[in-house]
């Protein structure tokens, strides 16, 4: 498909069918794929921590960088290209933790903590989960594609599946 | 000088940065080179400020197979150490140290536990003499944590620095240093992640902040 649009870390995108969003080498980042099943519209946000409110001097205008944040955002541009909130369901990937050390740092149980955040603002706003490839000690490659909201997530070593 | 973000770092900074990379550097490339018992060949650091988007393309493909060993820095100058490797290249430095294969057709394969054990060795040493040379530069006491090594996508392993900078500020700060070695083609990216504080420290140590 022609239309295939790369987010970034701490970046966000929606499209319209037909199209594909991709996020390469996700660690501890999640991954938050919202789907309209009636009009196809996806949007993908690569956020790299829980949430904006924890962060002390907050100055920062970037709403992608927060699984918070991210997702309001995402909601609202998948909304100005016609989704509607009824329809949409969510799918998570990432939140792995890729560096282990013998202490609880924050650093260490980001992944499972932005996990945690994404679950939390989906289930305030209503949004269905329904499915998830999180956790483990690995990276993953997301696909989200508009035609079926199949989320196709690639590993180096462990393989290729779809959520 | 209070810096909240890496932008508001200017050239002066940047070049104090830099020199402080390049003697810390400088010992680590001999640490490594008494090592492996060869040339070791090190590049001017570069000081680099980034977008997050770009951060997981600093090793040419965010997909790019890539060995990163992370040590936590404490004491003085909190922050990390990374120290990232394609895994052709890691492979190839573990064959040297171990003195296996000297040919490059056979460098493949996973790593044992014993070469695991190598690599983070050598990251250990390799950051151990970049912060000796960077606490008798300024003075100040620093310490290392055990070594944690990862092995996958560049992209995955370089989320991890840069979620720390996204709890300060939108910007990433790298000072890399590439290294090489002639014959057998080794090379490493070695990057300084310290806090966000950790630079007004530095700075003031070196006597150029205010």
């Amino acid at each position: 498909m022609d239309n295939t649009i790369k987010v970034g870390m701490a970046e966000l995108s929606a499209l319209n069918h037909p199209g594909v969003l991709v996020t390469i080498g996700l660690g501890s980042c999640v991954g938050i794929a919202l789907y309209d099943r009636e009009k196809k519209v996806i949007g993908l946000a690569h956020a790299m921590l829980p949430s904006s409110l924890q962060i002390k001097n907050n100055t920062n205008t970037n709403k992608g960088k927060f699984a918070d944040t991210a997702i309001l955002e995402l909601l609202d541009e998948m909304i100005r290209l016609g989704a509607s909130r009824k329809n949409i369901i969510a799918k998570l990937a990432g939140g792995a933790q890729m560096f282990t050390f013998n202490d609880s740092s924050d650093i260490i149980r980001i992944g499972e903590r932005n996990v945690i955040a994404a679950k939390e603002k989906l289930r305030e706003l209503n949004i269905e989960i329904i499915s998830e490839d999180t956790g483990g000690n690995y990276g993953r490659t997301i696909e989200f594609y508009s035609d079926d909201g199949r989320l196709v997530v690639k590993t180096l070593g462990l393989g290729t599946k779809e959520i | 000088m209070k810096i909240n973000d890496f932008k508001q770092l200017d050239g002066f900074y940047l070049d104090v940065l830099r020199e402080v990379g390049n003697i810390g550097a400088g010992n680590a490339a001999t640490a490594l080179a008494k090592l492996i018992k060869k040339k070791v060949i090190m590049d001017v650091p570069n000081v680099k400020i980034m977008e997050f988007k770009e951060v997981s393309e600093l090793m040419e493909s965010a997909e790019k197979l890539v060995i990163g060993v992370l040590i936590k820095i404490l004491g003085d100058l909190p922050g990390y150490i990374l120290f990232i490797m394609e895994y052709k290249t890691a492979r190839l430095l573990v064959d040297t140290l171990i003195e296996i294969a000297q040919n490059p057709e056979v460098a493949s394969g996973e790593f044992s536990e014993l070469e695991i054990s190598a690599i983070k060795e050598v990251g250990n040493i390799v950051a151990g003499s970049y912060l000796s040379a960077l606490s008798t530069l300024t003075g100040l006491k620093v310490q290392t944590s055990v070594p944690s090594i990862a092995i996958d996508m560049a992209g995955a392993i370089l989320s991890v620095p840069a979620i720390e900078f996204g709890k300060v500020c939108d910007t990433v700060l790298y000072i890399e240093t590439k290294f090489s070695e002639g014959t057998t083609n080794i090379k490493g990216d070695f990057i300084l992640i310290p806090a966000l504080e950790s630079y007004e420290i530095i700075m003031k140590a070196l006597g150029v902040g205010n």
